[in-house]
């Protein structure tokens, strides 16, 4: 099946069905518990710097561990497999040295996953998709790294935005099917990857599907740039993306309210990867797959959702339960579009009709 | 909930091309003023600020990247998008990648050709902006109504079938330019405006209508006064033809109804080009309005310079108590008696007022404002007065009073000072007035009304006993009832009948001006107390009427009903301890996070939910200014430490009997037993009669559960702060000061039924939820308090507090009618079953009352006289 075929199959799932999304990458790269020489592998045995936690790194060092991380969730049940690129960028990879190395990290990345999705496809003839991530690096394009100095940014627009084409381009050759623009801690930064995609999609002459995810950093219900919800959904609508949703740092219960207000103020699909519940003191996380399942599935029977996973702290099992729970629940109906003038700052502003 | 506008005003003064001052301060790299200008505009109410940087001195995209990036850092600026104003594309592409929010390029336009224009608005796309386009094209700026439609219309086009963007997005400006400038072709330039805007808006689905509306009076720079009204004017006829956005100086738009009916005239006249002497017709007129409104957005002294008298007037207009003193002095040493200054300047600022807050334009914080000026000149002046001996001539006395057992007085103090700032003379006898104070009061005084406050519902008990004396002593003076718990059903149906003068529910301070002149004017007294004793009449009988068709069931069907409450399937979480928890001095700042403005402003009567109240078209800056002031008391209540809360809590075991809930202490011995009420409303099949022993296990479950009790206030220290404000005449500061109390009072029962959630009794330990979700009540539990309406009754309270020893553990007493005092003060029980949730008990009948009678032991008419509210027949007294 190629990737047209695959995408013209999209709209009708997500009429029918609640797709579901895979769960944390990390958590499971723990369990291997992989050393320095095990993360640098043969190719970087001998690299200048420390490369253990560049998790992104595994892709070219320890593929089978990816794969093998992949095809758990693609069993648990998830139509979509996101590809283990959230680093990928040159500008977060410039902590480790290897800025010359995102362009390979994407393409990899995704054509692993697409070949664990090929698989698991070729299976039981039901399609599944890669999104190929692009994360919101280490840097904020909104926020000053000094606080007497205000006025400072340590990364430009410009600069993202080049590091987000170069990551497109690779993620689209490797054969990612829809860009996911997550974790998004400030706006700013998904808005250079907007553009950059687009720009790309305009390059290659295709026209992917692109998903979007704000993360809300606390209780004071705002992204870390200071947006709330849906004042962060009217910054980046003119991607025109198939969703948009809210992922990581908090547990589904925290979540729901955002979700909830997404869900009546947009007009794409919702998508929601909460964490399992908020970190414990050891940095662990809490919630079981049970856990988990009971707020997504009350989620879906409310009719908040159309795309559920999990982030940080979930496991092929929450994802099995996740999708147990929103099977045969019918998906949200998004409403259809207004044409209203909707502005914001770091809140939405009346809207005028 | 995003709210829908109708017209969005962009704040115009952070540009350089239109502000001299911004313009200094981004020459001079001060941008720290720089951002305070902004912050006045959003302050100011601009729901959008415009940033222009086009100054050939500066390095304009420079200066746009560190300004924006500057606001990015000040939330209370960055909340409100931004408009990016620039004639150059590379400042509007360099501010465009400093916006996360969704903001306005302000323009582009088809001046370079169809080619530029859409790669530009390509590229606004993309970065998720709105835009403005220019009625300008390839042959110069449109002037005609034809043009401006033309040029729109063909943008419209190419801007939705070329480029994909969305019609809602697109906003034109169809140019204002300047008119009255004495050439004659410019004379049409507003109404070309008007009419473009109405085709545009006809013609162009979705898309909006903008423009720098400061454009048209340019010919009148250096005349505030004549610019306001031209922008009012013009706003007004703009708006009504669709214009929805307007770049304007968002604290400096004169009402248009404000607008003196000459001036008014004759600007429309220029504006809609009505005849063609229009413009000299206005300069003739237009230097008599030099100098009378300066720029208020900088707060302007220029009034300073205006005679004496219209400083006094100015002075209470705008609630300034600054000079006050030394103008009231100025004005006596003119005038041969200090009455006249009363009877003159002070009385015309205060009809003034009372005319702007009368007709809707002037809201009660500002009021209370004024009267605190008008009362410090007064104060100033009564010295003189004494020595002079002759009294003021006023429109009438009027008594008021806080009812027998009542202690709440914000309410009541706020109609005092409306009242008075009317001219009536008010005798104010504060609160837990006895009935025979009252009537005593009344007759030496010789007063001409009596009016009767209340808050607590025992109170309404009392006001029939108030209104049954005057009878027997044959009062004839009009009763006025308020208070929160009153109405105009329970003033007809129980109060009125009891007395034969006219009796009259007051619903608000706005509305006791009415009244009192209705009552004491010869004309219309008795019409308005014939049509007043009329509708009364009229409730009583469809009262009547209705009391018929609601049936209640007996109390034993009603207990047959109970809430079904698996108790097999329920373990109660015991308590981290039995007996009692104090505390002294609770930590006043992790109080004021956690109040819930909304019945602040409530208290104010300004009509909206907190916070977006603060951005209210009609009472927005009313409340902004208010939340000021209360924000900076607060500051000085936590860092003076001016309040000391003190709090009581308690844990027991429980168990339910019937409707009664009996408490045990550590060692299992009987503490004490708490009597609740069960709701008797014949439900629809299937409903149940509620009581809150329901929510408690019974005996029967095998098990004890567990109930709480709290007891906390804010108010220890505001009486004497208040009395001290009073003293100064600052009846503002006084009654601010006691809402904030009661709002610290509230939070702090809030923060407490928290911590005994999560902490002391600790059944929700994991509970996370934020400010909204506290105050929306989004956890596990309840916390009743006697007196409200899942518990009704007040005299439930001394038990409370024998069992918390509240009074010795908090200060807080009761009075004979069980308020509170310190009055910012609650009570109440915590009851903790997932189940448990607020109700009203409603009307109860005969057999509840005499069976409630029996458990607390005392006779029938004592229960029907605690319980009358929620009487459902009527009692023989």
């Amino acid at each position: 099946m190629t990737r047209d075929e695959r995408l013209a199959l999209l709209p009708a799932l997500l009429k029918e069905h609640i797709l579901v999304l895979d769960g944390a990458m990390g958590t499971m790269i723990q369990r291997h518990k992989l050393d320095e020489a095990a993360y640098r592998g043969a190719r970087f045995a001998s690299w200048k710097r420390d490369v253990k936690g560049n998790n992104d790194l595994l892709t070219l060092t320890q593929p089978a561990i990816i794969r093998g991380i992949h095809e758990a969730y693609l069993a648990a049940g998830a139509d979509i497999i996101e590809t283990n690129t959230f680093n990928a960028t040159r500008v977060s990879m410039a902590d480790y040295g290897m800025e010359a190395l995102a362009g390979e990290l994407n393409c990899e990345g995704a054509r692993l996953a697409r070949a664990a999705c090929d698989e698991a496809q070729a299976k039981d003839g039901r399609p599944r998709y890669v999104a190929g991530v692009l994360g919101p690096t280490n840097r904020t394009a909104s926020l000053s790294p000094d606080v007497n100095n205000p006025g400072l940014r340590n990364i430009t627009f410009d600069e993202l935005h080049d590091a987000y084409r170069e990551a497109t381009a690779a993620l689209i050759d490797g054969g990612a099917d829809i860009i996911l623009i997550e974790t998004i801690f400030d706006t700013l930064n998904a808005k250079a990857a907007i553009v950059a995609v687009l720009e790309t999609f305009d390059e290659k002459n295709v026209r992917l599907p692109i998903m979007i995810s704000g993360t809300i950093t606390d209780a004071s219900g705002r992204t870390l740039s200071g947006q709330t919800a849906d004042a962060f959904w009217y910054s980046v609508s003119h991607a025109e993306p198939l969703s948009i949703g809210l992922n990581c740092a908090l547990g589904p219960k925290e979540l729901r309210q955002h979700i909830q207000t997404l869900s009546r103020v947009a007009d794409a699909h919702v998508s929601a990867h909460p964490n399992a519940g908020l970190p414990n003191e050891l940095g662990g996380y809490d919630l079981t797959p049970d856990d988990m399942a009971r707020h997504i599935g009350e989620w879906a029977r409310a009719g908040l959702v159309n795309i559920v996973g999990g982030c940080c702290g979930t496991t092929p099992d929450h994802i099995r339960a996740i999708a147990e729970a929103v099977q045969g629940v019918p998906p949200r109906v998004p409403p259809p579009h207004k044409p209203v003038l909707h502005l914001s700052g770091l809140e939405p502003l009346a809207s005028v009709q | 909930m995003t709210q829908t506008a109708t017209f969005i005003n962009i704040g115009e003064r952070t540009n350089v091309t239109g502000s001299a001052k911004f313009k200094k301060l981004i020459l001079t790299g001060d941008y720290t003023a720089a951002l305070d200008v902004a912050r006045q505009q959003v302050e100011a109410g601009a729901q959008v600020i415009d940033i222009n940087m086009d100054e050939a001195m500066l390095d304009s995209e420079a200066a746009m990247v560190t300004f924006l990036n500057l606001i990015a850092s000040e939330p209370d600026i960055c909340r409100v998008p931004v408009m990016i104003d620039s004639s150059k594309w590379s400042v509007i592409e360099a501010g465009l990648k400093c916006l996360q929010g969704k903001g306005i390029v302000n323009s582009i336009s088809l001046k370079e050709g169809e080619a530029a224009f859409l790669a530009q608005a390509r590229k606004v796309r993309r970065y998720g902006a709105a835009v403005v386009v220019m009625a300008f094209d390839e042959a110069g700026q449109a002037d005609t109504v034809e043009r401006k439609v033309d040029i729109c219309a063909r943008a419209y086009k190419l801007l939705t079938e070329k480029v994909g963007f969305p019609p809602e997005d697109i906003i034109f400006d169809p140019n204002i330019f300047a008119v009255a400038t004495g050439i004659e072709e410019h004379n049409g330039y507003g109404l070309a405006f008007i009419e473009a805007t109405r085709r545009i808006k006809a013609t162009l689905p979705h898309a909006h209508v903008s423009g720098g509306v400061s454009n048209i009076s340019f010919s009148f720079r250096g005349n505030d006064r004549v610019r306001e009204a031209m922008h009012s004017v013009f706003l007004y006829h703009a708006i009504d033809a669709g214009m929805d956005m307007g770049i304007v100086n968002a604290g400096q738009i004169a009402i248009y109804s404000e607008i003196p009916a000459e001036l008014r005239e004759r600007v429309e006249d220029v504006i809609l080009n009505r005849r063609p002497d229009a413009t000299d017709r206005l300069l003739e007129i237009a230097d008599k309005y030099k100098g009378g409104a300066a720029e208020k957005a900088v707060e302007d002294e220029a009034w300073r310079a205006l005679p004496v008298n219209k400083r006094l007037a100015h002075a209470l207009v705008k609630g300034i108590t600054t000079y006050i003193d030394a103008d009231t002095e100025e004005a006596r040493l003119k005038t041969t008696r200090p009455l006249d200054v009363i009877e003159g300047p002070l009385m015309d600022g205060m009809n003034v007022v009372g005319d702007l807050f009368g007709s809707g334009q002037m809201f009660l914080p500002q009021v209370v404002k004024s009267a605190r000026v008008m009362k410090q000149a007064v104060a100033h002046l009564l010295p003189y007065i004494e020595a002079e001996k002759s009294a003021g001539e006023v429109k009438g006395k009027i008594l008021m009073a806080t009812v027998k057992g009542d202690v709440h007085d914000i309410g009541k103090n706020i109609v005092g000072v409306v009242l008075q700032c009317n001219n009536y003379q008010v005798i104010d006898l504060g609160v837990m007035v006895s009935t025979d104070k009252i009537l005593e009061t009344a007759q030496a005084e010789k007063v001409d009304i009596i009016g009767l406050s209340g808050l607590i519902t025992p109170s309404l008990e009392e006001m029939c006993t108030v209104a049954a004396e005057m009878e027997r002593q044959g009062f004839t003076q009009p009763l006025l009832i308020g208070g929160a718990t009153t109405s105009k059903v329970h003033t007809a149906v129980k109060i009125a009948p009891c007395y034969s003068g006219p009796t009259v529910h007051v619903l608000d301070a706005s509305r006791a001006v009415g009244v009192a002149g209705s009552l004491l004017s010869n004309a219309m007294r008795d019409k308005f107390a014939a049509d007043v004793a009329d509708e009364y009449a009229r409730l009583r009988a469809k009262r009547a009427a209705n009391d018929r068709e609601e049936r209640l069931l007996s109390l034993s069907e009603a207990r047959t009903r109970k809430f079904p409450v698996d108790w097999s399937a329920y373990a109660p979480t015991r308590p981290t301890f039995l007996g009692l928890k104090v505390f002294e001095d609770y930590d006043l700042q992790e109080l004021v996070s956690r109040i819930d403005w909304t019945p602040f402003f409530r208290t104010w009567e300004l009509a909206g939910n907190y916070p977006k109240i603060l951005d209210d078209p009609t009472v927005g800056e009313s409340a902004r200014s208010l939340f000021a002031d209360a924000q900076a008391m607060l500051a000085r209540i936590v860092a003076e430490k001016w309040l000391k809360p003190r709090g009581v809590i308690g844990f027991w075991a429980a168990s339910s009997i019937g409707d009664d809930v009996a408490l045990y202490d550590e060692r299992g011995a009987a503490a004490g037993v708490a009597h609740f009420l069960r709701q008797q409303v014949d439900k629809r099949q299937g409903a149940h009669d509620l009581c809150l022993a329901d929510f408690v296990a019974p005996e029967a479950a095998g098990y004890r559960d567990y109930i709480g009790g709290f007891a906390v206030t804010a108010g220890h220290g505001v009486d004497e702060r208040a009395k001290a404000f009073e003293a100064k005449h600052d009846d503002y500061s006084a009654i601010l000061l006691k809402a904030l109390a009661d709002r610290l009072a509230e939070a702090f029962a809030e923060r407490m039924h928290e911590r005994v959630r999560r902490e002391f009794w600790g059944y929700a330990a994991d509970e996370n939820l934020s400010n909204e979700d506290l105050i929306r009540e989004q956890y596990q539990g309840i916390r009743p308090a006697p007196g409200y309406p899942a518990c009704p009754d007040h005299s439930e309270k001394p038990e409370l507090f024998r069992l918390l020893n509240a009074t010795e553990n908090t200060g807080i007493a009761l009075s004979e009618n069980f308020a509170m005092w310190p009055a910012a003060s609650v009570s109440g029980y915590y009851i903790a079953h997932p189940q448990a949730h607020y109700f009203g008990v409603g009307k109860i009948g005969r057999d509840q009352v005499a069976d409630y009678a029996a458990r607390r032991n005392v006779t029938v008419q004592q229960a029907e006289r605690w319980l009358s509210p929620n009487l459902a027949y009527e009692r023989n007294r």
